[in-house]
């Protein structure tokens, strides 16, 4: 699997080669055929670093807040790295990817490496790459990761299962007052921000909040709720003591490193069996669209193509058993 | 493999009229790539910086100022110093014809002047990845 090409950009990353690290991270953007090699190489699941994800409505203040956590970690002298998704248009493909305008602050700090990523199609307010990336960022030392998410909606958690950290922010008048009673959304935030806490409304969202955390059925998993404004850093003093506190209870490294390990499994067995049962129908019917044709000619169902399916894998595992 | 095409939208100096590079940047995410931008009032330093984290095939620098016969060869030689020499540079704003000739000898592939359509930015960024 290793080729000196791997070992060569593996090494880019590890040294922190600013311009390697930034290509790497192209390479798993655009699946690069040495991509799986790279990660391979560069993957530990028992990292010291950390990864915070930070999610919430459009407009929560997501950029300006991570603006400020940059800052925190930077003052204690940590390497930050950042991630931020924006979503790219379903029409075209492009994306405009304005997060660096509220990051101004960190520009020409050699300690910050922000990277901007178009969500591409992925639903779930993440990037498909946007898990590889953050490993590739770990991996070059940056401590913590910080991952904005694009901005959601009410039922895209993916971001709680790929973070070590989420913190999920609220705003007045977004609606959130009725958003909070909403399953899914909640249940993400290992912390509650309730942002622009200058601004009017702010006590009736943290009343809706609080009453839909009383809903938890395991009041000792009950996340922090903390108000602050991004904007004038009011607050931002407790929110980062919070994140702290929140951090030095994550003492199970051991435990970090499963559920992270079994996450990335879980999502490359999702990813390789998509992979499969496409090639499969593509070697049975000769594309997708064929096998869509021979349906509505009623030559079969998807439910007879799925059953063809597991048949053939079924087969496949009983040859391989008598060998 | 789907590579999409980076542009990085700057605006270095102290000019802060982005109506021209928010017009660019809308119309190059409308012909399908990714577009950084980073805002205006940035240093040289910061564009080079954020060009090079986020791996860019083409910065786009534009100006109104005045100045870009300062800080348009400034953006350049850092570029050429953190290992981008081969990100294509290309510029835009309120630029006399001939100052085109010394920009062009710093590395900047193309100027785009006030009154060009989008579509011949667009165009020129579609030419410069075929002859890659």
């Amino acid at each position: 699997m290793l080729s000196s090409e791997t070992d060569r950009f593996a090494h880019m990353v590890r040294i922190c080669d600013v311009r390697g690290l930034a290509r790497v991270l192209s390479m798993v953007e655009n699946g690069h055929i040495l991509a799986p090699s790279i990660m391979h190489s560069l993957y530990n699941p028992e990292r010291s670093s950390l990864t915070v994800g930070i999610t919430g409505p459009p407009g929560a203040g997501k950029s300006t807040l991570t603006n400020r956590l940059i800052t925190f970690w930077r003052r204690h002298d940590n390497k930050v790295g950042v991630i931020a998704v924006d979503p790219s248009s379903p029409f075209s493909g492009g994306a405009l990817l304005g997060d660096r305008v509220r990051m101004q602050d960190h520009a020409s700090d050699p300690g910050v490496f922000i990277r901007s990523m178009g969500s591409r199609g992925h639903l779930g307010g993440l990037s498909g790459a946007t898990r590889d990336a953050l490993e590739v960022l770990a991996a070059a030392s940056y401590d913590p990761v910080l991952v904005e998410t694009v901005g959601v909606g009410q039922a895209e958690v993916e971001i709680a299962s790929l973070a070590d950290i989420t913190l999920l922010v609220l705003v007045p008048g977004l609606g959130d007052e009725v958003q909070a009673m909403k399953a899914g959304i909640m249940e993400i935030g290992d912390i509650i921000v309730l942002n622009k806490a200058d601004r009017p409304g702010i006590e009736q969202l943290a009343m809706s909040v609080n009453a839909s955390l009383e809903l938890l059925p395991d009041q000792s998993e009950r996340p922090p709720v903390v108000k602050c404004s991004a904007q004038t850093g009011e607050g931002i003093e407790d929110l980062t003591e919070t994140i702290t506190s929140y951090i030095s209870s994550l003492t199970e490294r051991k435990q970090i490193a499963r559920r992270r390990t079994s996450l990335i499994l879980d999502s490359i067995i999702r990813e390789k069996g998509r992979y499969l049962a496409r090639k499969m129908v593509t070697d049975r019917y000769g594309s997708v669209e064929k096998a869509i044709e021979s349906i509505l000619e009623g030559e079969t169902t998807p439910y007879g193509i799925g059953e063809m399916l597991s048949e053939f894998i079924d087969n496949k595992r009983e040859c391989e058993n008598e060998h | 493999m789907d590579r999409k095409v980076r542009v990085l939208i700057g605006k270095p100096g102290l000019d802060g009229h982005d109506r021209g590079a928010k017009y660019i940047a809308r119309a190059l995410r409308d012909a399908g790539m990714e577009v950084i931008y980073t805002g205006i009032r940035q240093t040289p330093e910061a564009i080079a910086n954020a060009s090079i984290q986020e791996d860019v095939d083409f910065v786009g620098l534009s100006l109104l100022s005045g100045a870009h016969n300062h800080l348009f060869p400034e953006v350049a030689r850092i570029l050429k110093e953190k290992g981008g020499s081969d990100i294509i540079l290309f510029g835009g704003g309120v630029i006399p014809e001939e100052d085109i000739p010394g920009l062009k000898e710093v590395g900047f592939k193309a100027i785009f002047t006030p009154g060009t359509a989008a579509t011949e930015v667009v165009d020129f960024i579609e030419r410069e990845i075929k002859a890659r």
